[in-house]
């Protein structure tokens, strides 16, 4: 308690012994546009209050009237760091709605694409982590390898942020000799920008003075705020839906599942690293796969389902059968089979879930997203309380809140 | 991985008798529906069972159904076995004039947020609830948008009148 003798406040003023301050909703340090309203004792957290739905652009309500291929794009918005992971998430959900079978040569083509968004998103989040501890450099070093990311997406669907990549069933065209060449430059080069990137980092006395024991979460609490993905991992949590619920052929590949045991920042550090090293080893992997496929094989980049898979442009113009499909799917005119399903991608962020329930007409009846984002940081009033204001904003980008998968 | 569909259907029925109903597997995954003022019994059963052991809360949400009369409302809970890998739903009818049902945030803190997004979409009221606030709409909105009596433009409309573009 501090003496106040010496301070007069004003007639009917309210004393009060902690400072309101607002982080957010549009600060720098945020990362996103989310406000916390903390209320602080000299420079300790005592009391965090987050709002959220700054970005809300009710995807769940625009969903509902939208024909299954036009609700990809919705999907690239939500963790817009790695938007292709949703995008597939969305194709695999209506896919098992549906019933459909993709080759193998889709699924393996898939990985490459998830995995590479995977990194594209932990390597945001870990160089970001070291630009709130003080470390510039380490993020412009592994910025220009999003790029180099990017332009294998733009090389495949065209667009590089919000991706619309794939199709239900598969892409949309298959891989150029362009995108492969990406691709191989990229498995070249990033390695050895990552290992540098460590080494600045890893073993770097202040870095790990900013981020050991810096925002910790025990597993029990980390499993009853509903963590996933790294955040749950760092705390010790062996869960990972590529393991547990293989899709797109993930039980083909041989890769590990790292784990911390402290839940602070170092460990979410550490483990987002070693997945981006696991998914460079899985992308090799599938890369090698898809080579092997040979002659006509090579060619297979979508599954046979003409009643979502849009057909070539040339057989719109000449195939009859073709047209019809064309403007039915373009019209949004196709049935979906009544159902209930729950699919769940490993987004970078956590399980990525999606709930969608059809009854049978042309758009969902109800789609529910499953934002890892949004669930797990309810806990961050908990565990920042107590630390300072700079640990704090260190355990913000190190959960790595994305404002659009908060806000849906 | 030994845990099946037919095991939890057993010990459920065991425990509860026929108060759970609708029994279905929509792409293996168990379902089922329990009465509004049991679910919290339900949750604790299948969180404190030592051989179910559904411990983590994987999704909260509603979904409405105007044309049933009664129970508009329904609150779907999707469970998680982590140890067995198991997943199973459930489902609770409410009556939208009467939307209540218990809060699940005692025994799980992430239902925190997802009953009030769930509030602040379809208006379920949770009993119990520490702090059922709008969480993504203004705090100012008197209405909740999510239910089907708001309907947006329709997009697939079959009344294509337009000789132009159709809409």
């Amino acid at each position: 308690m501090q003496s106040t003798e010496h301070i007069v406040l004003p007639e009917g003023s309210l004393e009060k012994l902690t400072t309101t301050l607002n982080l957010g909703p549009t600060h720098p340090a945020t990362h996103g546009v989310f406000q916390n309203i903390l209320e602080m004792d000299g420079e300790r957290i005592q009391k965090a209050t987050s709002t959220v739905g700054y970005i809300h652009r009710a995807f769940e309500k625009i969903a509902e009237r939208r024909p299954l291929y036009q609700i990809t794009p919705l999907t690239d918005r939500l963790n817009y760091c790695s938007s292709p992971i949703n995008n597939m998430g969305w194709h695999l959900t209506c896919e098992k709605l549906l019933g459909v079978e993709t080759p193998k040569r889709v699924d393996y083509l898939r990985i490459i694409i998830m995995e590479l968004a995977r990194i594209s998103d932990h390597l945001i989040c870990n160089s970001i982590v070291g630009v709130d501890s003080g470390a510039f450099s380490g993020f412009l070093y592994l910025m220009q390898y999003r790029e180099l990311i990017y332009e294998i997406y733009e090389e495949v669907c065209g667009s590089r942020l919000t991706t619309n990549i794939g199709r239900i069933g598969g892409f949309e065209r298959n891989f150029t000799n362009a995108a492969f060449e990406k691709l191989e430059r990229f498995l070249k080069e990033y390695p050895v920008q990552l290992k540098e990137f460590e080494n600045l980092f890893l073993r770097n006395r202040i870095f790990m003075g900013r981020t050991i024991g810096c925002g910790p979460i025990s597993a029990e609490r980390a499993l009853n705020y509903g963590f996933t993905g790294p955040n749950l991992r760092a705390a010790g949590v062996d869960y990972d839906v590529r393991v547990h619920t293989p899709y797109s052929s993930y039980q083909d590949f041989d890769f590990t599942v790292p784990v911390g045991t402290t839940g602070d920042c170092y460990d979410r550090f550490l483990v987002r690293g070693e997945e981006m090293w696991q998914s460079l080893s899985i992308i090799n992997q599938a890369y090698k796969k898809v080579q092997e496929f040979k002659g006509t094989e090579a060619d297979i980049f979508h599954a046979d389902v003409p009643a979502y898979y849009l057909p070539e442009k040339k057989d719109v113009y000449t195939k009859m059968e073709a047209l019809i499909y064309h403007f039915k799917i373009i019209m949004g005119e196709t049935e979906i089979p009544a159902g209930e399903v729950y699919t769940s991608v490993e987004g970078a962020n956590g399980e990525l879930g999606f709930y969608l329930i059809s009854d049978g007409g042309r758009t969902p009846y109800r789609l529910h997203f499953r934002r890892p984002c949004f669930i797990y940081y309810q806990a961050y009033p908990e565990i920042t309380k107590g630390s300072m204001l700079s640990d704090a904003i260190i355990t913000m980008s190190s959960l790595n809140l994305i404002a659009g998968e908060l806000d849906a | 991985m030994s845990l099946t569909n037919e095991i939890i259907k057993q010990r459920l029925v065991e425990k509860f008798g026929d108060q759970l109903t609708d029994w279905v597997e929509p792409y293996g995954m168990l379902t089922f529906t329990a009465p509004k003022d049991q679910n919290l019994k339900v949750l604790q059963f299948l969180f404190d069972d030592a051989e179910l052991r559904f411990q983590f809360l994987t999704d909260l949400q509603a979904v409405h159904y105007p044309a049933k009369k009664g129970e508009e409302l329904a609150v779907v809970y999707h469970l998680h076995n982590l140890v067995d890998n198991v997943r199973i739903r459930f489902k609770v009818f409410a009556d939208i004039t009467k939307p209540d049902v218990f809060s699940a945030t005692a025994l799980y803190q992430s239902a925190n947020w997802m009953e009030r997004e769930t509030y602040d979409f379809f208006g379920v009221n949770f009993l119990g609830h520490p702090n059922l606030i709008r969480v993504l709409n203004v705090d100012e909105m008197d209405y909740f948008p999510m239910r089907k009596e708001f309907p947006m433009e329709e997009q697939t409309r079959v009344d294509k009148d337009d000789a132009m573009f159709g809409r």
